[in-house]
């Protein structure tokens, strides 16, 4: 069960930059968003982690702080595709966060996995990739991760920001 | 949804429901258990419907009306869209729908021998409070911390001075010879993962809130963990803080189902449920919050939260009762521990609201793996070999003469996994491999 992800993550010495790792504002899940956080850091990023419950308005004002290198959304309550539009809206209509990259992955729908016309709705309205929950979920993510423009070329190293 | 409302609004309302503690005192314990779904649906009629097949089913039962996320966050106006553009919420909305609907789907269901239990999870529960006593809904269940700090952004501040008022509001339903009942979920606390001694000690302290602010009817819950002999021995934990401690004799435990990372065969989730039930039965637990089959998938169906009642009623007939009651579990690790937090938060202030204030900002409360902003953060749990949930770092939790220190391990994303996952693969192995060990 358990997934490697570096060899050896201890040579990770400067950060690839941020990520903000978040649920959505309905969703009291945390577990998801505790992986998700040490799974980045272990890829060499500084991570963000707002919890879960995040109102659109806050995720938006802590994006533009943060100016991340990706935005990770993780629901897992049934909300997600709701919630989910509602948020995209919001990210995408900051001048700041127009091209930032933003994903969303878990149980995005009341009734299991979304059917092709919802993840593709998700896509068309900002979000750049859609992860439904599943045990192959985990490979196209890190595809992803590993194609992002950021990770080839590290930022300086800087704080980790604390749990 | 016009055809579902009622034509008339008699009937829950003319008579006043009965006390849901001394009914599943006067059913559950000694061997018996009350079984409960956490079933919810948005739309009126199939949330009538689940009610009236939790009745039927072949067990004695309690009905349950789960709200929704929306409502859980106060977002109204998210959930009325929902409802206006017939999506469908993960619960029942009580503070959207009106009085009339609400009573026709309690009408001729909510009776003497079916009380109903309103669940919701919110550290900003006016709104949900204020519909329940309109509609004269007796029990519920929740907690300043346990409702707060899992869960979401509220601070927990907010969330202790919102459960005051809201107990305070309960309890009017006393001038009204109605008797309110709350349960606590700090038994549960992030659902896994916690050491038992935190959430024994949770749970005692918010039973101990409610009583403070007026509740004479409470039960105390505690969350099924990752080995049974473990949960025996917080269970008795439990029962004897609360026997120390509550000024009231109307309490009774509720264990709830395993609510980590579920297993996903069948076989596996029967056989976690029925362990359940059998630490219910083991420890005199009244009541148990069941879990279904297709709890790891989705939202489960009306029909698997009946299966799953009457699988559980019928795990305890196979069980022997009375591990409990032992000098030698009444003074173990779990109970001394328990024990030692209760105390410690007690001695911090006389108001209980301003103690687990303190608690939480002096870390002598500290959950695992809690995210929340007011949770110190610095205690971390792991699994041992034994498949017993242990302290892996203890932070400033008042436990250092209990606890044997010097461990620190790096805790990685796939030794998380593990661990978070350690239930699912136990249970989810071959049922022939598992025969083995018994």
């Amino acid at each position: 069960m358990s997934i490697q992800i570096f060899d050896d993550n201890s040579t990770v010495t400067a950060s690839r930059g941020t990520v903000v790792v978040s649920g959505v504002a309905s969703d009291a899940h945390t577990w998801n968003l505790v992986f998700l956080q040490l799974m980045i850091e272990e890829l060499g990023y500084d991570v963000v982690n707002l919890g879960p419950c995040v109102p659109a308005e806050l995720l938006v004002a802590e994006c533009e702080q943060h100016q991340p290198a990706l935005v990770v959304i993780s629901s897992v309550n049934g909300h997600g595709y709701q919630d989910g539009m509602r948020l995209i809206d919001a990210v995408r209509s900051s001048p700041e966060l127009v091209a930032t990259p933003v994903v969303i992955g878990g149980k995005l729908g009341v009734a299991g996995e979304l059917d092709e016309g919802s993840a593709a709705r998700l896509v068309s309205a900002g979000f750049d990739a859609v992860f439904e929950d599943g045990a192959k979920t985990i490979v196209p993510f890190y595809d992803f991760m590993a194609a992002l423009p950021s990770a080839a070329t590290p930022l300086p190293a800087r704080t980790r920001v604390a749990v | 949804m016009n055809a579902c409302l009622p034509t008339s609004t008699t009937g829950s309302g003319d008579k006043n429901p009965v006390d849901f503690g001394e009914f599943v005192r006067a059913r559950g314990g000694r061997g018996s258990i009350v079984a409960q779904p956490r079933m919810g649906f948005s739309d009126p009629s199939r949330m009538r419907e689940g009610l009236i097949a939790t009745k039927n089913a072949d067990a004695t039962t309690v009905g349950t009306l789960t709200l929704d996320s929306y409502t859980r966050v106060g977002d109204h106006e998210a959930a009325d869209t929902a409802l206006r553009e017939g999506l469908a919420l993960n619960g029942y909305p009580i503070v959207n729908h009106s009085t009339e609907t609400t009573n026709w789907v309690l009408d001729g269901v909510r009776d003497d021998e079916f009380p109903v239990q309103v669940r919701h999870g919110s550290a900003t529960p006016l709104n949900i409070f204020a519909s329940m006593v309109k509609l004269n809904l007796n029990a519920t269940e929740g907690g300043p911390v346990s409702y707060c700090l899992p869960y979401g952004r509220v601070p927990l501040q907010d969330s202790v001075r919102n459960w005051s008022q809201c107990c305070e509001m309960f309890t009017q339903l006393q001038d009204r010879g109605i008797e309110p009942h709350l349960e606590t979920f700090g038994g549960c606390m992030m659902g896994q993962l916690c050491p038992p001694s935190m959430l024994v000690a949770i749970s005692v302290l918010e039973a101990l809130f409610f009583c403070h602010h007026g509740l004479r009817s409470v039960s105390v819950s505690y969350a099924q963990q990752t080995n049974l002999d473990q949960d025996i021995e917080a269970v008795q934990a439990l029962r004897a803080l609360c026997a120390e401690l509550l000024p009231t004799v109307n309490w009774h435990v509720v264990i709830y189902t395993y609510m980590g990372m579920y297993p996903v065969t069948d076989h596996g989730c029967e056989r976690l449920l029925s362990t359940a039930a059998e630490l219910a039965v083991a420890t005199g637990s009244e009541r148990v919050i069941v879990k279904t089959v297709a709890e790891s998938r989705r939202i489960p169906t009306i029909a698997e939260n009946v299966q799953a009642l009457e699988h559980a009623h019928t795990s305890t007939r196979v069980v022997r009762p009375g591990v409990g009651g032992s000098t030698e579990l009444a003074n173990s690790q779990t109970y001394q521990e328990a024990r030692a937090l209760v105390h410690a938060v007690l001695n911090l202030h006389n108001d209980l609201g301003q103690a687990l204030l303190l608690a939480f900002k002096q870390g002598y409360l500290d959950v695992p793996y809690c995210l929340h902003p007011d949770n110190a953060g610095r205690s971390r749990s792991y699994i041992d070999g034994d498949g017993w949930l242990r302290w892996g770092e203890v932070g400033s939790l008042p436990l250092g003469h209990l606890v044997a220190g010097g461990r620190s391990r790096r805790i990685t994303s796939s030794g998380l996994l593990d661990d978070l996952s350690y239930v699912r693969r136990k249970y989810d192995e071959e049922p022939s491999a598992l025969a083995v060990g018994v």
